[in-house]
């Protein structure tokens, strides 16, 4: 089982996973790069919301301008140890504008919350055992800083300049 | 103490703020409380381990090992006596000094562990990023602030990469390790061409200061040196240089063959022209966000921890002179310091015998006090696992000297052939495939004789258990590679490498030796050098001339060497 946190509390997940050979169904969905790529036309002349969801290896950048059509993209850890997505979130974020949900999805670990949330996901698929209170923890165990990253949160030396 | 008015004495380095010491205490809470998950069964090992090696610690054959950073080599007296004591209290007594600068503690219990980092927090210490793929602990010359050769005191700017680089969000997940190295001088003691990324501070023809980044260098089971990705960055961009090398990395490193993500493997896949190119396209783009510019004053405020030392004035520059000993020492272990009546000197962990970088608790304390008796408070590891005392008044070098001698650590030997350094091997880690150590011993003890040493001049011996090279064999002038056939432990040589800035990649001469036969091989090698060699050639010289063959031949003993 799986569910959803998102923006620091329990969410609905509206968006129906399509896999690529799959009939459309009505409402919002999520569908992989390949697919989007195969029925772009469709999709965005649907009038529903979309999610795009991006294997580690697929860098966003290669949407384009069509980064803008998606309310989701959903970044996925295939293991704890493939840190990719987190350079992806970062670009969407503080290159490509991005401003609607960047979800974490796949195998990543509690300790990895923090740094994630910190490059610019705002929503975790996270397995039953896993809870709001959990996810708080893990945003606060660090309080300060050392880089800028997208979450704009204020550096140690910015804040030793303000001293 | 070696003498009761010998106080404590703070050196000019970077110090923690409210800020530091708030982090760093977050830090040490948070991986206790890693360290209860794992110990109560909620992590599985697959799961801590991640986890535990982002805070430096291994399981290893026999027992954790936990390794403390040293920040670009530097340690005060008051850290140099808390890892003493941690050694007596919490290990057998002895601490390993490592290639890359660090402190290794080889026999530590896991639930030991949150009361060291408390410990070490105290004094302003930590063992964040010293493994795990993430950046580790940022190195540097270890003459820093010392020498007359260098542009400028290289460790501010080590300092703002380790502040950078610490729990970076996006590059804590990153292919493989990714080491960092900072030079301020032509000469290169800190074998910058061989790191992921280093970076030395150079002046360009305007006179400006700024820095040469080079990436891709590396040792492993596929040495490279590394490439120039560029030849001058300003002094305000170069996180945003930095960040873009390591982003550029993130992206593009495979994924799929652990042996083949460092991102010298990148770099030379896809060529280092088309680095340069992705680099620069991510350097604009992160420039154009604005956020990583260093500023002056930031810049500033850090320079201001590592002002020099008041050197005193009107000191005699003459070495004193105290036997023939200590003039040996003199020879090989002192070295120009830039301000007139002081001297940098070296202290080997390398009598011949003795484990390459080991210290034991006593040894510490001891070397705490000459520090604060003779440097400043200061000391330096290298990576050559040795440790420096920077600011030495020359007129107490014979006073220091004679305090080694009683510590056993006044070989007059760096840079010499039983100036070794070797890798813990299958002695303690469980990647070796042979032992280094005894290595290391045997050929120290064949070139014991003094004479004979300082006959053979400079000659760097560099020892690996295994392809993984931590040893730095391919950058040994005689490295030696140990391997495994069969359950029996064998020993390839390796030829004519180099790490400092004349860079070169060892060649391997063929099938290895026993056990017991390849300090003999090593000696045959070296009487061809002895042999050959013309007018002030080192053997590296002797060996680029002449090639393999001769060496080969008498090492096989094909013919009389």
């Amino acid at each position: 089982m799986t569910k959803l946190i998102k923006s620091g509390a329990y969410a609905q997940d509206v968006y129906a996973p399509v896999a690529d050979d799959a009939a459309l169904p009505d409402g919002p969905v999520l569908v992989s790069l390949a697919r989007f790529n195969e029925d772009r036309d469709t999709l965005l002349a649907r009038n529903t919301t979309v999610g795009i969801r991006l294997q580690s290896s697929e860098n966003p950048e290669q949407l384009g301008a069509d980064v803008h059509h998606f309310a989701l993209i959903a970044l996925e850890f295939p293991k704890f140890r493939d840190g990719r997505a987190f350079s992806w979130a970062r670009i969407l974020r503080t290159r490509l504008g991005f401003i609607g949900e960047i979800r974490a999805v796949g195998d990543f670990l509690y300790d990895q919350v923090n740094y994630q949330h910190r490059v610019g996901f705002d929503a975790w698929e996270v397995s039953d055992n896993f809870t709001v209170e959990m996810f708080q923890r893990a945003l606060t165990e660090m309080t300060n800083v050392y880089q800028p990253s997208a979450d704009g949160k204020k550096t140690i030396r910015e804040l030793r300049a303000a001293r | 103490m070696l003498n009761p008015l010998a106080k404590q004495v703070d050196p000019n380095m970077y110090r923690y703020d409210e800020f530091d010491a708030q982090f760093v205490g977050e830090r040490v809470e948070q991986f206790a409380g890693q360290v209860a998950r794992r110990l109560s069964g909620e992590l599985t090992e697959d799961q801590f381990k991640p986890l535990r090696l982002m805070n430096g610690l291994y399981l290893q054959l026999h027992a954790y090992m936990l390794r403390v950073a040293v920040p670009y080599g530097t340690l005060s007296s008051k850290q140099m006596r808390k890892l003493a004591h941690i050694a007596r209290t919490y290990d057998k007594d002895f601490g390993h000094f490592t290639t890359r600068t660090n402190l290794q503690f080889n026999w530590i219990k896991l639930v030991d562990v949150p009361a060291i980092l408390r410990e070490l927090a105290d004094v302003e210490m930590h063992c964040i990023q010293t493994s795990g793929n993430c950046v580790r602990n940022v190195t540097a010359d270890q003459f820093a602030g010392a020498t007359d050769e260098e542009i400028e005191d290289p460790r501010p700017l080590a300092e703002i990469i380790r502040q950078w680089s610490s729990l970076h969000p996006e590059f804590a997940f990153l292919a493989r390790k990714f080491k960092i190295a900072v030079g301020a001088c032509e000469k290169d003691r800190a074998a910058l061409q061989y790191h992921d990324m280093a970076v030395q501070i150079v002046k360009n023809t305007q006179g400006r200061i700024g820095y040469k980044v080079m990436a891709g260098g590396g040792m492993g089971r596929t040495p490279y040196i590394a490439h120039v990705m560029s030849e001058f960055v300003k002094r305000d961009d170069i996180l945003a240089y930095l960040e873009a090398v390591l982003r550029v990395y993130n992206q593009d490193s495979r994924r799929d063959n652990i042996h083949k993500q460092r991102i010298k493997i990148l770099i030379n896949a896809i060529g280092p022209e088309e680095m340069r190119k992705r680099i620069e396209r991510e350097f604009n783009e992160i420039k154009r966000a604005g956020t990583m510019q260093l500023p002056q004053d930031e810049l500033d405020r850090i320079t201001a921890y590592f002002t020099s030392p008041k050197f005193e004035t009107g000191l005699s520059d003459e070495m004193p002179q105290a036997g023939q000993d200590f003039a040996n020492w003199v020879k090989t272990n002192v070295s120009k310091h830039r301000a007139p009546g002081y001297a940098i000197a070296t202290i080997t962990l390398k009598t011949p015998g003795q484990v390459p970088g080991d210290a034991t608790s006593a040894q510490m304390d001891v070397i705490a006090d000459l520090m604060d008796q003779f440097s400043v408070g200061e000391v330096r590891v290298t990576h050559e696992q040795n440790l420096v005392l920077p600011h030495a008044r020359k007129k107490d070098l014979p006073a220091i000297f004679a305090k080694l001698k009683e510590l056993d650590f006044a070989s007059p030997n760096a840079g010499l052939i039983t100036d070794i350094i070797a890798c813990p091997g299958l002695d303690y880690c469980d990647l070796a495939n042979a032992r280094s150590i005894p290595i290391a011993q045997a050929i120290a003890r064949k070139f014991e004789n003094l004479d004979r040493q300082h006959q053979i001049g400079e000659l760097k011996i560099k020892i690996s258990g295994c392809i993984n090279a931590c040893g730095h064999h391919h950058a040994g002038h005689i490295g030696i590679l140990g391997v495994d056939k069969k359950g029996v432990e064998f020993y390839q040589l390796v030829l004519g490498g180099s790490g400092a800035e004349d860079a070169s990649i060892g060649e391997i001469m063929g099938p290895g030796f026993g056990e017991h036969d390849i300090a003999d091989a090593v000696e045959r090698v070296v009487n061809v050098y002895i042999a050959q060699r013309k007018d002030g050639e080192r053997f590296l010289d002797t060996y680029r001339r002449l090639g393999m063959a001769p060496f080969k031949d008498a090492a096989y003993g094909k013919v009389a060497a």
